[in-house]
């Protein structure tokens, strides 16, 4: 959704600052929330967004690392770029795990960050960081403005690299001076970028490979990563899959591309992913990828990885086609164009009703399983409650660790863009401010912030944001006491010594939540569930519920590190 | 396997940060990078000799070359006609008695003294690596002093022998 340029209506003085012309150019971008932290640097910015009449809110959360998840929960859940600023040095440097989080999942962030003045980079000077040197591996591009006349094309380029193709982190750093500066000027905003032209469309020849060997293959599978989300082509996917009856596993990042309750929905694969998927991936002889980029999570072992299969993957990157997994079909391509092109093949009904059939049998066989304490709050258990409650319907973020796995395997998403976690980087403290973003872009939809109580003590302090913004957010505190992940791999593979995992002095979450006007609630009897989160969730406000759930609970089945997938643990009781 | 890798770059700030930066991060082994300014104003073109195991990573490497924003194309020409230049500057140590015999060296290599002092003489070398290589070897006895060399750059002939049965090494 762009909101038409409006040219120099918010500047309606002749001469204005380099900082004016930055409004106007968000402005004429659509933007309609920046997420941002002042200081030094960035004054300029911020005096010029005081007088400013642009039409988009400020959201100021309480750290920078605060403002970049938001962003980025935004991004996930509109698909439009999420827009921050944030001061030089240490308020440009506090963004870095967002940026690189950003980078491992694709998502498109503008970041604007404040510099020193041109006149003494280079010198060490107070709150100078060189944010290029430092951001360049983890963002698709950067850019330093050295010169005023510059300002509005490079902000031009700037969303529309974060937006195009892979979508990614762009960093523009502008220096103090070049927003302090005055000027009349009308500066050029088109650009041309030779070296940057995403291919969209699949090449034909390829397209018809693919749909020749459709017709061939007696075990095809189809691999959904969230390429098929930021091509917004849930549709089609589902279509292609129905056409052919084609059994459909997702990444953890893809879930939502295919809906999780579709008959030829396997659930998630890899190392948390469903038995039913692993193996179908182990035995398939034709295995499309969609948008996935092969991670070590999904894949696990190698070499043990789709072993009798042929591969085809459809990406508009071309650098991810063989980067992990030889391919024999590759597609560069936007995965809507592909599977609309794949669409128009008529490749006859593949015969395959046998393979459906084991899958469906691995399916009953070995589901999805936890074992429902007598006394204490399953987390499993927690999960499913909260997506009855919320009819499946609620966006969800989470943090990192065992409630993540739990909230991907059991709240069936079947409806694109509900699910916002930390796939590549695995980034603690990602969910609940994730959240914020997702809550304003996406006002009118429940957001549910599923957090483990080690990570939210990470980003704890917006808090305050969701109290000043009346941001309904529901944070959900999957509360085992202790860094659970960390816990099972200690219980698992280094024989119960819970080196620092024990998490015993935890803060009273309620009077915490409490103490910045949030609504806190506590729970820790399975039968006192149902209504808490019931109040909870129809609440109009900000809720955060302390859930006490069974300290020592493992996520199932497992691919142990360094296994196949066909090597799981944990199958089954 | 050796090969070599030319792209065109736009010449924006920080280009080549950013794609050394990406080849140290993606584990690539360089062995020499040259760049410079080329006949289009406002485009460099870069020159990489890198020591790669298989066909994967070097599809890899292309990729990820031309990935770059700012790359507008890129060449892997080890297997085509072309010719790969280096220069290096060698100061010896040469105390005067053994000037002539120096000279008798490098002229083969058709290099040249370009600096004369009391006990040093420096030489330059345009060449193909290995040439450069020889003539190093054979000026090390008498005692190097200094030494820098500035990478392989590298174009394609004019002419294409279509096709070409003969695999390039650094030789031709
Ligand atoms: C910033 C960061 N630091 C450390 C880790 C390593 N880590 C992964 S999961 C985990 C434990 C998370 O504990 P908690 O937030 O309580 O969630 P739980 O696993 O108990 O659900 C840790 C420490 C990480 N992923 N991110």
């Amino acid at each position: 959704m762009k909101v038409e340029a409006k040219p120099k209506d918010v500047v309606d003085r002749k001469v204005v600052t380099g900082a004016d012309v930055f409004i106007q150019a968000l402005v004429n971008e659509g933007v309609d929330t920046v997420f941002g932290y002042p200081g030094g640097a960035v004054l300029p910015i911020y005096d010029a967004l005081y007088r400013s009449n642009a039409k988009f809110e400020h959201i100021l959360c309480r750290h920078e690392q605060g403002i970049i998840h938001a962003a980025e929960g935004y991004a996930r859940v509109t698909g439009r770029a999420g827009v921050v600023i944030a001061t030089s040095g240490p308020g440009a440097t506090n963004l870095i795990t967002g940026i690189t989080d950003a980078m491992m999942d694709s998502l498109p962030i503008v970041i604007f960050t404040g510099q020193v003045g041109t006149n003494v980079i280079g010198t060490d000077a107070f709150q100078e960081a060189d944010i290029i040197g430092i951001t360049t591996p983890i963002t698709k591009y950067n850019y330093q403005v050295t010169n005023i006349a510059d300002l509005p094309r490079i902000v031009k380029e700037a969303f529309h690299i974060a937006e195009t193709g892979r979508p990614g982190p762009v960093v523009v750093d502008i220096p103090k001076n070049i927003s302090q500066e005055l000027t009349v000027g009308d500066f050029e905003t088109d650009f041309y970028l030779p070296g940057y032209q995403p291919t969209v469309n699949p090449n034909p020849l390829q397209i018809k490979k693919l749909s020749e060997s459709l017709r061939r293959a007696k075990r095809p599978l189809l691999l959904a990563g969230a390429g098929v989300l930021f091509a917004g082509a849930t549709e089609e996917l589902k279509a292609f899959a129905e056409k052919y009856q084609l059994p459909v596993t997702t990444t953890l990042l893809g879930l939502g591309s295919f809906p999780g309750n579709h008959s030829l929905s396997l659930g998630m694969a890899g190392m948390h992913g469903t038995y039913a998927a692993n193996m179908a991936i182990y035995e398939s002889d034709l295995l499309i990828n969609i948008g996935a980029r092969f991670d070590d999570r999904l894949t696990g072992a190698i070499k043990h990885f789709a072993p009798n299969a042929k591969v085809a993957h459809i990406d508009i990157d071309p650098a991810e086609i063989g980067k992990n997994i030889k391919t024999n079909i590759p597609v560069v391509a936007d995965a809507k164009a592909a599977l609309k092109a794949l669409l128009l093949e008529d490749a006859e009904d593949p015969d395959h009703k046998s393979w459906l059939e084991k899958i469906n049998t691995n399916k009953e066989t070995y589901p999805l399983w936890y074992e429902r304490s007598s006394s204490e709050i399953s987390p499993q258990w927690l999960i499913q409650q909260i997506y009855e409650e919320t009819n499946g319907e609620a966006i969800i973020t989470t943090d990192v660790g065992q409630h993540q796995m739990w909230a991907a395997q059991f709240y069936k998403f079947d409806k694109p863009n509900k699910w916002v976690t930390s796939g590549g980087l695995g980034t603690m403290g990602f969910g609940f401010p994730a959240a914020i973003g997702a809550q304003l872009g996406a006002p009118d939809s429940q957001v549910v912030a599923i957090v483990g109580d080690g990570g939210f003590q990470m980003t704890l302090q917006e808090l305050s944001v969701i109290y000043q913004r009346k941001l309904p957010v529901k944070i959900i505190i999957v509360n085992n006491e202790a860094l659970g992940m960390v816990r099972q791999w200690q219980e698992t593979f280094y024989e119960e010594r819970y080196s620092e995992s024990l998490l015993s002095e935890n803060p009273d979450f309620v009077k915490l939540a409490e103490s910045y006007g949030v609504k806190g609630m506590r729970v820790d009897k399975e039968a006192e569930v149902p209504a808490v989160l019931r109040e909870a969730f129809s609440y109009d406000g900000p809720v955060l519920v302390d859930c006490r759930v069974v300290k020592r609970e493992c996520v199932y089945p497992m691919v142990a590190p360094g296994k196949g997938n066909h090597e799981m643990i944990g199958v089954t009781k | 396997m050796r090969r070599i890798i030319t792209a065109t770059v736009q010449n924006r700030s920080g280009v080549l940060n950013r794609i050394t930066g990406m080849l140290s991060k993606r584990g690539f082994n360089i062995e020499s990078i040259s760049v410079g300014t080329s006949e289009t104003e406002g485009i460099s073109k870069m020159t990489f000799v890198v020591e790669i195991s298989d066909s994967q990573k070097l599809e890899q490497l292309t990729k990820q070359l031309n990935k770059q924003i700012d790359v507008l194309k890129v060449s892997d020409i080890t297997d085509k006609a072309m010719v790969a230049r280096e220069l290096a500057l060698i100061k010896v140590g040469s105390t005067g008695q053994n000037r002539n015999e120096i000279q008798g060296v490098i002229t083969p290599f058709r290099a040249s003294v370009i600096d004369v002092s009391r006990d040093s003489l420096i030489i330059q070398v345009t060449g193909k690596p290995d040439k450069v290589d020889a003539l190093i070897s054979l000026l090390r006895p008498y005692g190097i002093k200094e030494l820098s060399r500035t990478g392989v750059t590298a174009f394609l002939r004019g002419q294409q022998p279509q096709p070409l049965h003969e695999v390039n090494t650094l030789l031709i």
